[in-house]
Order: C-alpha cells, then structure tokens, then sequence
C-alpha cells in the first residue's frame, strides 16, 4: 500500500469545562425578567452547584475540539459486528427536529397530538409486517429493555396459565444482555452449546427442554453471522414442551424481505431502531428495542397502547393483562420518528436490497480474508463474519493489538472477543452502506496490519500512534476509579 | 500470558481444581489463588472478601476476583470458618499478580475436616491437569 | 438508491469473488419453512422532497410548545434550548459514533461524559454519576433494585407523590422478584406523609420525589433521617432537575441515591422520549451501580484520558450476574446536557430556577386572585396545583381549541382531586402570556 488512509490531523488538547470556565462568564441568553422576585425561604435553598461559567465561544470551541477526537460513521467504515453501523440519513434528523415532534408534550389532549399518534400507529404496523408477527409496543427504550420485556411477557403468559417455570435457554453464543435481562425477571438462565458448525441443534435443546423451563432465547442470524438453520425444528420442540420462544432481532439487517419470523414460530422478537433502522448510535444512545409479538402474546403488551378511535388515533390504557409500564411516557419517539422517516425513505424493495448487500458485503469481506486471518467456521455467512487471531498467535501478536493498530490505518475496529465461544473473535459487520472501494481499502489494511504481524509485530503491540492518546491504563483507572471531579 | 513452564507452583501447597491453592499453618489453613489463575485473569482491580466469623462448606463460593476485563468467583477448597482475611487486597489488589502465595493471601479459615486437604491436589497432578486444559 | 452505493458491476465482480451467481444465492442457507411468501407492504419510497412535506404536515397537526401555550410539565418541561446546544449536537462525531469500548478513537464522547458525570454529580451534591439510563422512571427502578442488593432486605417504602408513571414502572421491574412496594400517603399540605414509615419491616429504602408530582418541596432531610434510623437507603428521586439550580441539594440532605429525569437540560421533549436518566450516588455504593462510568486515567505517555471503567459490573461481562442488564445508555442526551449546563454556567442555572419559581408564582398569585384555590400550602418549584370552578370543563375545551393547555386534569391521576389541575410554568412564558391566560380563563 502506498499511501494509508489514517493519519493525524490538527487535534488540539482541550481542557475540562471546570478548568476553562472564568466567575462571571455567560454563555446563555435569558429572557427579560417581567415578574416580580418572589424569594424561597432561606432552610430551602443553597448557594448553587459549584458549576463553571463560559462565554458561548468557550462551549462552541469546547465541544468542536472534543468533537474532532471522535470516530464516527461519517468519518470512515465502522464494521463492528452486531452493532450494524450504517449510515445515519441526515433527513431524519431534520424531521425529529421539527417543532411538532421536538416541542410535543407527551400529556397534550389527544385533539393536539393526532400527528405523531398517527406515526406511532404507522410504524407499528410496518413493524409488524416486515416482520409478520401480530402486533407491536414500540415502548422498550433500547434492545435490552425490549429483551426484558419479552421476559416479562413470557413470564405473564405462563401466569395466565397457573405455571411458573423458573428457567430459560440461553445459547453460548448470546449477548450478554440476553441472560442479564433473564435474570431481572427471575428466571435463571441454562447454558445451551452450539455444534462445530455454530448453530444450534435439536438435540441440545432437547436435552434441556423441561417443564420448569419457560422457553428459549435466540439470536437469528446468531452472533457468528451463520442462520440458525434448525431453528423451525427447534421453535416447535419448545412449543411442545410447553416453552415460549424469545427472537433478539439484533441481527435483523441481514433478512429483511428474506425471512418471515412469523413463519419460524417465534413468540416475541425485540429490533433495535438503532441498528437494522438507520438511527445514530449518539455514542452510545438513546436507541429503542420495540417488541413485535404473535395474537396469543398481544394481551400482555406494556401500556399505554396507540389505539384508532373515533376516526383519529389515541393512548389506552385498557389492557387489564398488561405487563405494565417500562417507560415514564411511550419511549423514545425521537427515534421512532427517525426510524420511520428511513422506512418510507426506502420502502419495501430497498430494505431487501439492503439486507441483501449487506450479506455480500460480509462474504465479499470473508472470501477476502480467509486466507489472511484463521476463520473458524468456513461457510457462507449472513451479514456478518468472524475470523481468530490463531495465525497471529505465532507472532505472539493478538486480536487486541491487531484492532488498536487498524486505527492508525483509519478504521474502527471490528468488534473483538465477542462471541464467547470463540477465542480472540474478531467479528466483522460492513453493513449495505459500505461500498466496494472503501470494503477494498479496509480489506488491503487488515492484510497490511497482518503482514506487520509478522515483520514488524512491534507496530501493532505500541499500536495505536496516530490517535490523540495511545493506550490507557485500564487497570489503574479500575483500581482507582476518578469518575467525577 | 505464561507458559506452563514460566509459572510459579510452590510444592508445599495443594491445589484446587478451580486455580485455589491452600496451605495449612499450624491450625488454620491460608487460601489463595495460583499463579496460573491470577496470570490469565490479568490485573487485578478488585477483590470481594468475605468477612471474618462467616463458614462456608467446601465448594461455597466466598468471594469475587475481578481484573478489568472479567471476574472470577472464588470457591472454598475445603469448609471451615474464616478466620481472617486479607484487608490490605482492598487498597492493593495487586498483590494477588505480584506475590499469589505470599502477600497475596486471601483468607485464612479453621478447617471443618482437616482430611479435606488431602483430597486436593498436589502439584504434580495440578500440572498435569494445566497441560491437559492447554491443548 | 442514494444510501446502497454498490453498481452492478461492482456487485457482479463481488459476487465472482465470493463464486455466487445472483444475490438471491447468498441466502440458499435459510430454510423454506422460514421465508416470506410475499413482498412487504409498506408504502412506495418517498423522495426528500416528499418526505419533508409530509412529515411537515404530520407535525404540525401536533401542537408544539413554542406555537402554542402549554402550561404542562408532570415529568416533561418546555425549556428554551440555546442554539449553540442545537447546533453542537448535530456534530456527526457525536452523532454517528458508537459506544466508546474503543477509548483512542473517542476521546470526544469520553470526556463529555465524564464532564457530565461530574456536574450532574455536583447538581445533586453526590459523589458519583453513572454515564446516564434511559429516563427518570427506569433510573428509580434500578435505584430500588439497588437499594435492595445492598441492604439484602425486600421492601421498598414509595412517595404516593412521586410521578404517577415513575411508581408504575417501578412495580414493573420490582414484581417478577416478588419484591413489596408500600405506598405513603400525602399530608394536607401537598407533602408525603412518613408517619407510616416506622410500621414497615425489612426496609431497604424509602423514596421521595422533590419537588414532587404536586409541584412541592419535600422535607428531605427528615425523610432521610426516618429512613436511616430504621437502617434502609434513602433515594431522592425528581423530574426537573433545575429546581437544583437554587434549592439544596439531596447530597446535602442525606440522600445515598439521587436519580431522575434530565430532559429539561437541553433535550427536546419529543412526545416523552429520548429523556435522561440520571443516576448519582455515594462513592462507597459505586460497585453495586448499574450503567456505564467513565474513568480519569492516563495512556502509556502519561497524557490524560478517559475510559469506561468498571465494566465488570455490567451485563456483557457479568451476564446473568449483573448489576443491571443495561446496555445503551443516553450517551447524546447526556452530552446535550453537558452542553446545556456549560452554556447556562453556575450564576446562570440560579437565576434560570429563580425565575421559574417567580413566573409560576406570578401565575399562582394571579389565579387566586380570580378566585381559585391554591389546595396545597407547601412552597414550590414551577408547578402547582390549582383547584378550578366544577364547570371549569367547558372553558378548557374551549383553550384547547386556541391551541391553549390550561394545566393537567389530575382527577384520573387522584380520583379525590375533581376539579383540581397542576400548572406549570417556566422562563417559556411571558408576563403577557400568563396575563392572557388568566384572562381566557373567564373565572
């Protein structure tokens, strides 16, 4: 490669906001003051947080700067895998903006709100037919509050009929969200392996299937990228012995307008907004998990629901098997508005298309590396591949050393040391929106970091040297923790 | 990460299958964990103890062991009741890397039945077992 | 389409690589039993174009704060937004970014979450904050949970005054373990009743909203006493954090959680969500938190960085073992807040709140004065109840109609209150506006 595509620009050192603030700075502007003062008792109030003041070039300058330390999607190909980085359409953000979504109180009467009732109620029947299960919340307001409320609609199921199973199947390959939201409804989660293929088998499952276990959580595509091929066998053995099945939808970019969840008998599925439906990560969130069920299911739905009456749409809360309420309003329709502004963007044949090249995408990048990098399951993959570092290994050179120096080549590493089940992943998701030229530089860059592995193993383990700061120490930052000043 | 070779395994201690090791002293028995274990959990951030006058049959777990990028339940090699426990780990964790048999102590605990020591592992067979988990 | 960049020709050429002969073959591996048999119904793509008009049209059949006079808040205040919030928000490498498990490529969201941690701390007078939770009402739930890990006890005492629909979620994660919620009532003067405290059992905390669903200012350093006697947890909770601009803190009055909603600091009120939850506590509980923390250490020169810490408290570790299972945190609203507070400045959140209190006060004096009823003596923040005339029915169908919101009906919330409505006030309003108000009124 004659020219690498990271390299390090002007990055300037910013201070903390309490470093840089000077007393009497303002940064604000306020309203003329056309009421009198009416002063609160002197037991009730204090001085004030101890707050720094800054003119509104000091928080421009501040927040720019620490802008420019940051990776994002815009910046360059993000392809970590199970996270479905794809880009984020700027239209959408335009219309959250909008002064009727953006400035609505959720209490408004419902003669003020028909709009965005109307968009909830939209993008609950878009979700339901992509897909094809029954019925909608779109309340969960991430992929794991829309994992625990499928345990919560498990739980209130079995209820319904006088049973109280106290365990559930959790696959090895799993998110760690999967068991941990297990666990928050009291269920305790058993350990299913996956074969040498990576997937699930029938006999598995069978060996563990019991009375007292209330059913089966599931990953389709599972965290390897491979579809779990036995899943209709395995979804009616559950059912047989009187289980539910939960679906994580995580992994829903790669069967859009392919797969009919409906069709593999899966009692509720969660979808992250955030992920298959093109809303930003915000470094982190806010996202939304919205849950999609079958008819026997829909009683237990949380409340409010976004119900059509008299010729418009409004909230009800008339569902006496509710499971409850997981939000203070009705999540986060600030995504929601995104999210659905992406569907009508795109519609029906694109979204396939999407999943479509999103799964050449991943097999374009597997076939292209799998002589580079040891792949532990050589079959055709979903939207997502995962190689080891065992060829690296020799070098004594790992998966984490590999990730840091692909930063001084431009990129955001894949995600690493995830799934569980295989040693020193390296799970590798480019999504649709990657095209075949930055695909070609990313894959020239992880064979350049490969070689290096074995001329010069040295760059990678003082890797990275292009970024603001090199490694950290991780351990002092948890034997010590500063987490506030 | 050591190789099997490169790591510390004193013969005056029995082992646990679980990367324990114990030791008697006079009438109690001091527990820690080997220098296999805390080489593949990496720095130590933080231990969990548990506190003195507490009794634990063999196999309870008494406590946690966290680095940065996991943790590790601890379990009693053998039952007894904890007679002391190392308070300087929770100001310096670390010397569970630096010092496992020594400094790095974790508790120290009255046995319930003393024979239990002699189900443990001596470490001739703990390296046998560590050569079979490697391949 | 302008988001799937790949040609034919370049789709051919991969598919070569990869030997496939058409992209419908990359998919031969899922089973017939699971396909679709039809292609989705959804409506046909719209361009930019059409989509803005018709998004424009939705929106604005909604009627936003700032085209019309809503006097609501209960959980979710109107709150000017500086430009300069907006406008830095949009920056796509905050946007577009991912959690920063990759700390040498997101110094930028690194440190603006450790700038928020520390003065969303400092707002509440505690030592730590977590890196933020979906919304006020989760945040209370997971403050309860907590509580009861800590204490190993199984029954948490509830404010009948704190937000109606922060108690429901609270029973919603609190009943799968079976554990006992025990409701307090109020007193007369629109604050919670403790004296039925002392009769609950294996207590592991008491919580306390202030200024509570009512608009009023608790005793919280009474409550925290009463509940520390009895060896429980107490946990502030609250659902305008402003009202801390100018009132003491819950750190400075016992609180060993304090946690709630955030969206008055710069974040839109969209309907409800995304919020902000915040979560601070004692320095002595960090372990037991759930959520993200961002750390203060150094790299390998010795420069300054941030990163998450802590981890092993969390699900992708700890699994079923967790403090939490929480994944996402509100990473952007938390920034947004940061930049909010930065802008607003010490000496300004004081006269921010100062001059709530005084516009909702201005509107409290005038209403009496037309002959409403103040029920509930105890001082407040920014909102009130005001009990209004039994026809009052027709005159606020009537404002509705002129795009006027005249406070919230609290009947269906307390069936006991008919008649009776909260008003919220902010820096929103003009004296003219509350005037006009008071004069469509008709009282």
């Amino acid at each position: 490669m004659n020219s690498v595509l990271g390299t390090t620009g002007l990055i300037l050192n910013e201070p903390l906001l309490w470093e840089k603030g000077r007393p009497g700075r303002k940064g604000f502007s306020f309203p003329a003051r056309d009421v009198e003062r009416f002063p609160l008792h002197e037991s009730l109030v204090s001085q004030g947080p101890d707050f720094p003041d800054l003119s509104e070039v000091d928080v421009i300058r501040h927040f720019t700067r620490l802008s420019t330390w940051n990776f994002g999607v815009d910046t360059g190909t993000y392809p970590l895998g199970s996270c479905t980085m794809k880009y984020n359409p700027k239209i959408n953000d335009r219309q959250a903006a909008l002064p009727g979504f953006a400035g609505a109180h959720p209490l408004l009467p419902r003669e003020l709100s028909q709009g965005v009732l109307r968009l909830m109620a939209e993008l609950e029947r878009f979700l339901a037919e992509i897909t094809g299960m029954d019925a909608v919340s779109l309340q969960p307001a991430a992929g794991a509050q829309g994992e625990l409320t499928g345990m919560l609609l498990i739980h209130a199921f079995h209820r319904s009929r006088n049973r109280k199973p106290t365990k559930i199947l959790v696959p090895d390959t799993a998110h760690g969200t999967n068991p941990a939201s297990a666990a928050l409804c009291g269920y305790r989660p058993v350990p299913v392996q996956s074969n040498d293929q990576g997937i699930l088998t029938l006999e598995s499952i069978a060996r563990v299937m019991d009375e007292d276990t209330a059913g089966l959580m599931v990953t389709n595509p599972n965290t390897l990228g491979l579809f779990e091929e036995n899943l209709r066998e395995i979804v009616d053995l559950v059912h047989d012995r009187g289980g539910l099945v939960y679906g994580d939808g995580a992994n829903m970019n790669a069967v859009l307008g392919v797969m009919d969840v409906g069709c593999t008998g899966i009692d509720v599925l969660h979808l992250n907004l955030h992920k298959t439906f093109s809303t930003p990560h915000g470094g982190g969130g806010p996202g939304a998990g919205p849950v999609c069920v079958k008819k026997h299911l829909e009683p237990f739905l949380p409340v409010p629901r976004v119900v059509e009456e008299a010729g418009g749409y409004a909230l009800s809360e008339a569902f006496p098997q509710t499971v409850g309420r997981l939000h203070a309003f009705y999540g986060n329709v600030g995504i929601m508005i995104r999210a659905y502004s992406y569907i009508r963007t795109m519609g029906a044949a694109n979204l396939k298309k999407a999943s479509q090249l999103a799964v050449l995408n991943a097999n374009y990048i597997k076939e292209s590396l799998k002589d580079t990098f040891h792949l532990p399951y050589d079959r055709p993959c979903m939207h997502e591949c995962v190689f080891t570092d065992k060829h690296q290994a020799v070098h004594k050179v790992t998966t984490l050393d590999m990730a840091k120096r692909l930063m001084d080549y431009g990129f955001h590493p894949p995600t690493v040391y995830f799934p569980l089940v295989v040693n020193g992943a390296v799970m590798i998701e480019p999504t649709e929106t990657e095209s075949k030229q930055d695909l070609d530089v990313f894959i020239a860059s992880l064979k350049a970091v490969a070689e290096e592995a074995r001329e010069n193993p040295d760059l990678l383990r003082q890797a990275p040297a292009k970024t603001k700061v090199r490694r950290l120490d991780e351990t002092a930052a948890a034997r010590k923790p500063c987490l506030a000043e | 990460m050591k190789e099997l070779g490169e790591l510390v395994l004193p013969d005056d201690v029995r082992y646990a299958d679980d990367h324990e090791w114990a030791k008697p002293q006079d009438d109690r028995v001091s527990i820690g964990i080997s220098d296999y274990a805390q080489d593949q959990l990496g720095d130590i951030v933080f231990v969990e103890l548990p506190r003195t006058g507490e009794t634990f049959g063999k196999g309870d777990q008494f406590g946690t062991v966290e680095s940065v990028k996991a943790v590790a339940e601890l379990y009693m090699p053998l039952g007894g009741e904890i007679l002391s426990v190392n308070t300087s780990l929770e100001e310096s964790p670390e010397l569970l890397n630096k010092a496992p048999y020594a400094e790095g102590w974790i508790i120290q605990v009255k046995p319930a039945d003393p024979s239990d020591l002699d189900a443990l592992m001596t470490k001739e067979t703990y390296v046998e077992m560590l050569k079979g988990m490697k391949s | 389409m302008r988001y799937l960049p790949h040609t034919a020709e370049e789709i051919a050429s991969m598919l070569d690589l990869i030997g496939a002969k058409s992209l419908d073959e990359l998919f031969n591996v899922v089973p017939r039993a699971c396909r679709r048999t039809r292609d989705m119904d959804l409506p046909e793509p719209l361009s930019e174009w059409d989509l803005n008009r018709f998004m424009g049209e939705l929106s604005k059949s909604v009627a936003a704060a700032q085209e019309s006079m809503i006097y609501l808040g209960a959980g979710s205040y109107d709150h000017y937004i500086p430009q300069a919030v907006s406008y830095l928000l949009s920056r796509s490498e905050f946007v577009t970014s991912y959690t920063p498990y990759q700390p040498e490529m997101s110094q930028g969201t690194l440190q603006a979450v450790y700038e928020y941690q520390t003065l969303s701390a400092r707002l509440l007078g505690m030592d730590v904050s977590n890196a933020s939770m979906y919304d006020g009402a989760s945040a209370l739930a997971e403050a309860l949970l907590m509580a009861i890990r800590i204490t190993r006890k199984r029954k948490v005492a509830l404010s009948g005054l704190i937000h109606p629909h922060f108690r429901k979620v609270a029973e919603t994660y609190l009943a799968p373990a079976g554990y006992e919620i025990v409701a307090l009532p109020y007193l007369p003067d629109g604050r919670t009743d403790l004296s039925g405290l002392g009769s609950v059992d294996d207590l592991a905390a008491l919580a306390v909203q202030s200024p509570n669903f009512f608009g009023a200012i608790e005793d919280l350093q009474e409550a925290a006493q009463r509940v520390h006697d009895l060896g429980g947890l107490f946990i502030t909770t609250f659902t305008e954090p402003l009202a801390y601009g100018i009132l003491k803190s819950p750190g400075s009055l016992g609180a060993d959680i304090a946690c709630g909603e955030g969206q008055s600091l710069g974040i839109p009120q969209s309907f409800g969500g995304p919020g902000l939850g915040i979560f601070t506590a004692r320095m002595t509980h960090v372990r037991n938190m759930p959520g993200r923390l961002v750390g203060k250490t150094v790299d390998q020169e010795g420069r300054q960085g941030f990163v998450l810490t802590l981890a092993t408290r969390e699900q992708h570790i700890r699994r079923e073992k967790a403090t939490s299972n929480i994944c996402t945190n509100n990473s952007l609203c938390a920034v947004a807040a940061t930049m909010y507070l930065a802008c607003l400045g010490g000496s300004g959140i004081r006269d921010l709140a100062q001059l709530n209190h005084d516009k909702a006060e201005y509107l409290k004096g005038r209403l009496t004065k037309a002959g409403c009823r103040i029920p509930f003596a105890s001082p407040g923040f920014n909102e009130f109840v005001a009990e209004m005339p039994p026809d009052f029915g027709n005159a606020y169908a009537r404002l509705l109609e002129k795009k006027i919101v005249a406070g919230l009906p609290l009947e269906s919330y307390h069936p006991e209150l008919k008649h009776h409505y909260l008003f919220c006030v902010t820096e929103t309003k003009s004296k003219e506006d509350l005037d006009l108000l008071v004069k469509e009124l008709g009282l």
